[in-house]
């Protein structure tokens, strides 16, 4: 496999289909609002998506109806409220009846830990069984431990057929770093059949080189690179920017009816056809004012086994 | 630590300062946003400075510059110590047994401690449907004690959960070793008191209840008849220093402090 880069219109023309189990990454920071807002515009259908903390992007797509199935753990306005999305497609079936699968954070965890380590499942503690959750999924089974004797609960591994990550940083091969919090964006890249990467900006090899430790994907892996500066927006990106919680608050109102939510996709979503004139519409001044202070790390040496000396 | 009494101060304080109480010196924390993040800074600030704090997020050791507005804030990050991935901090930190107190809340609370944070009604038409569980599953299960957090209300304050979303004492002694868990919530910090769990029934019964408010009205605001503690009394209300503490330095804009209790 080679990463191309190529725009957010084209990866997700190239690997999102309808009907396909799409995993996002991110967790409250670095959500991957870009390409969740071309999967919208691109009128993608019968989606089943996975995410832990589906965000205001998947509350998005819902509200599109992009998806049929949504596999979460915890859902809500992080910080502020409720998804109004998701809660009218439940309590309602507005616009359309959804499945769910729920799970806690932890079981979720280990489903794509399962998936991303190759086996069909992961031994987890009995703790789940003591939630009602348990009575509403089967990706819960209870064997005796063949070493201990004692009871253990197995969780089904998840492979998904696309994952979206949004990072700081790739090199166009697709080699991704990120730095803060990372989530599970390691895990579901490992897990799924195809990678799609946006960040904030592509780097020379080099850069990538001569820090490995902030790799969280290697390129071998990923299939499309798209540079999307500001991609998470209004999520968080780790000494890029900060979130824009006005933008958190307004969803929170403004989508409390059906009206109010379609009237925001059509201003965000419909209105415009790229991150750029997203960016354009956002405005130079309230992006400036969401730019982080710096607070860089300190150097580490890694050593140097070559001939001579490298600088 | 001065122990002056503030005049002055809020409910939200009060249950800041209950929370702070209950932590020791240190313990490691399971912390989430709002009152149990300002409780524990509060602590480490005061009677805690040991205290180690790790946040859903993986951050671990963190001394955030300002209060998050997320989970996953990046406020978090810069100059904590470390970070655990998604799966590992709950593998490593929680299922290993490594977190001391876990806080939790939720939309109902009954008497043996359970939490529901997932539906109102029934699971497959719900009235209203909530979050979910987050990490509050495995927080109430695999922490060494839990502390609940709480609004105190007749209509939250339940004899029986309509969804377990976060195990208490399940229906009761034993019911959590049956499923292989130990421990269990030891605290109850609502708007009306502080409540805490017998130790043979299981049951939640009132230790204290907050200044200017009656035994009469903390019973007639929960949803089953509410066992008082013979020694119930006024809960200790926040210190001076505590006071000047949260107002000056951890939340000067009354981000959460202005906030109601949800």
């Amino acid at each position: 496999m080679t990463a191309e880069v190529m725009t957010a219109n084209e990866a997700v023309q190239k690997f999102v289909r309808d009907g396909q189990l799409v995993c996002f990454g991110g967790f409250t920071h670095a959500i991957p609002f870009s390409i969740g807002h071309e999967i919208i515009r691109q009128h993608k259908q019968h989606l089943t998506v996975c995410k832990e903390t589906p965000d205001l992007i998947v509350d998005q797509l819902l509200a599109a109806g992009c998806i049929d199935k949504l596999m979460f753990s915890w859902a809500g306005n992080p910080g502020i409220g409720s998804l109004h999305g998701f809660r009218r497609a439940i309590e309602h079936q507005i616009p359309d009846q959804i499945k769910i699968e729920e799970y806690t954070h932890f079981i979720t965890g280990a489903r794509y830990m399962a998936g991303a380590s190759g086996v069909p499942f992961m031994p987890v503690t009995t703790s789940v069984l003591a939630s009602d959750l348990a009575k509403h999924s089967d990706v819960f089974k209870t064997i005796d431990c063949p070493f201990t004797g004692k009871k253990i609960c197995l969780v089904k591994a998840i492979n998904p057929d696309v994952a979206l990550i949004h990072a700081q940083r790739a090199d166009r091969h697709g080699n991704t770093q990120m730095w803060g919090i990372v989530g599970s964006n390691r895990e579901i890249a490992m897990a799924s059949r195809d990678v799609v990467v946006s960040v904030e900006e592509i780097v020379d090899s080099e850069v990538v080189r001569r820090d490995p430790d902030r790799t969280v994907v290697p390129g071998f892996r990923v299939r499309a690179v798209v540079e999307d500066p500001w991609g998470a927006h209004p999520s968080y990106s780790q000494g890029y920017y900060d979130r824009d919680n006005q933008y958190y608050m307004d969803y929170e109102n403004t989508t409390r009816t059906r009206e109010g939510h379609e009237e925001f996709l059509k201003e965000w979503v419909f209105g415009v056809s790229n991150r750029k004139e997203y960016l354009k519409r956002l405005g130079t001044e309230r992006m400036l004012s969401l730019k982080t202070k710096s607070y860089y790390s300190i150097p580490v040496d890694y050593g140097y086994f070559g001939e001579g000396e490298k600088t | 630590m001065s122990t002056e009494y503030a005049k002055e101060f809020s409910y939200q304080e009060l249950m800041v300062t209950a929370a702070s109480r209950e932590l020791k010196d240190h313990e490691v924390v399971f912390v989430g946003i709002g009152i149990p993040q300002l409780g524990a800074l509060l602590a480490q600030r005061t009677h805690a400075p040991n205290l180690t704090l790790i946040y859903e997020s993986g951050v671990v050791g963190t001394q955030p510059a300002r209060l998050p507005l997320s989970i996953g804030d990046p406020t978090l990050v810069s100059g904590t110590y470390g970070i655990f991935n998604f799966y590992e901090t709950f593998a490593m930190l929680l299922q290993r047994g490594f977190i001391d107190v876990g806080f939790i809340g939720g939309a109902q609370v009954d008497k043996f401690g359970n939490i529901n944070s997932t539906v109102i009604g029934d699971y497959d038409k719900p009235k209203v449907r909530l979050p979910g569980s987050g990490g509050g599953c495995e927080i109430t299960g695999l922490s060494k004690r839990t502390i609940i957090i709480t609004p105190h209300e007749k209509r939250r304050m339940v004899e029986k959960v309509d969804f377990v979303t976060s195990p208490g004492y399940l229906d009761g002694p034993g019911a959590r070793e049956r499923v292989g868990l130990d421990s269990g919530p030891s605290a109850v910090i609502t708007t009306m008191g502080v409540l805490r769990f017998d130790e043979k029934t299981k049951e939640m019964y009132l230790c204290s209840y907050h200044p200017g408010l009656s035994l009469d009205q903390v019973k007639q605001n929960t949803g089953w008849d509410l066992k008082v503690s013979p020694n119930a009394r006024t809960t200790d209300p926040p210190t001076v220093q505590e006071v000047e503490i949260l107002r000056k330095h951890l939340d000067p804009q009354g981000i959460f402090l202005k906030k109601g209790v949800t």
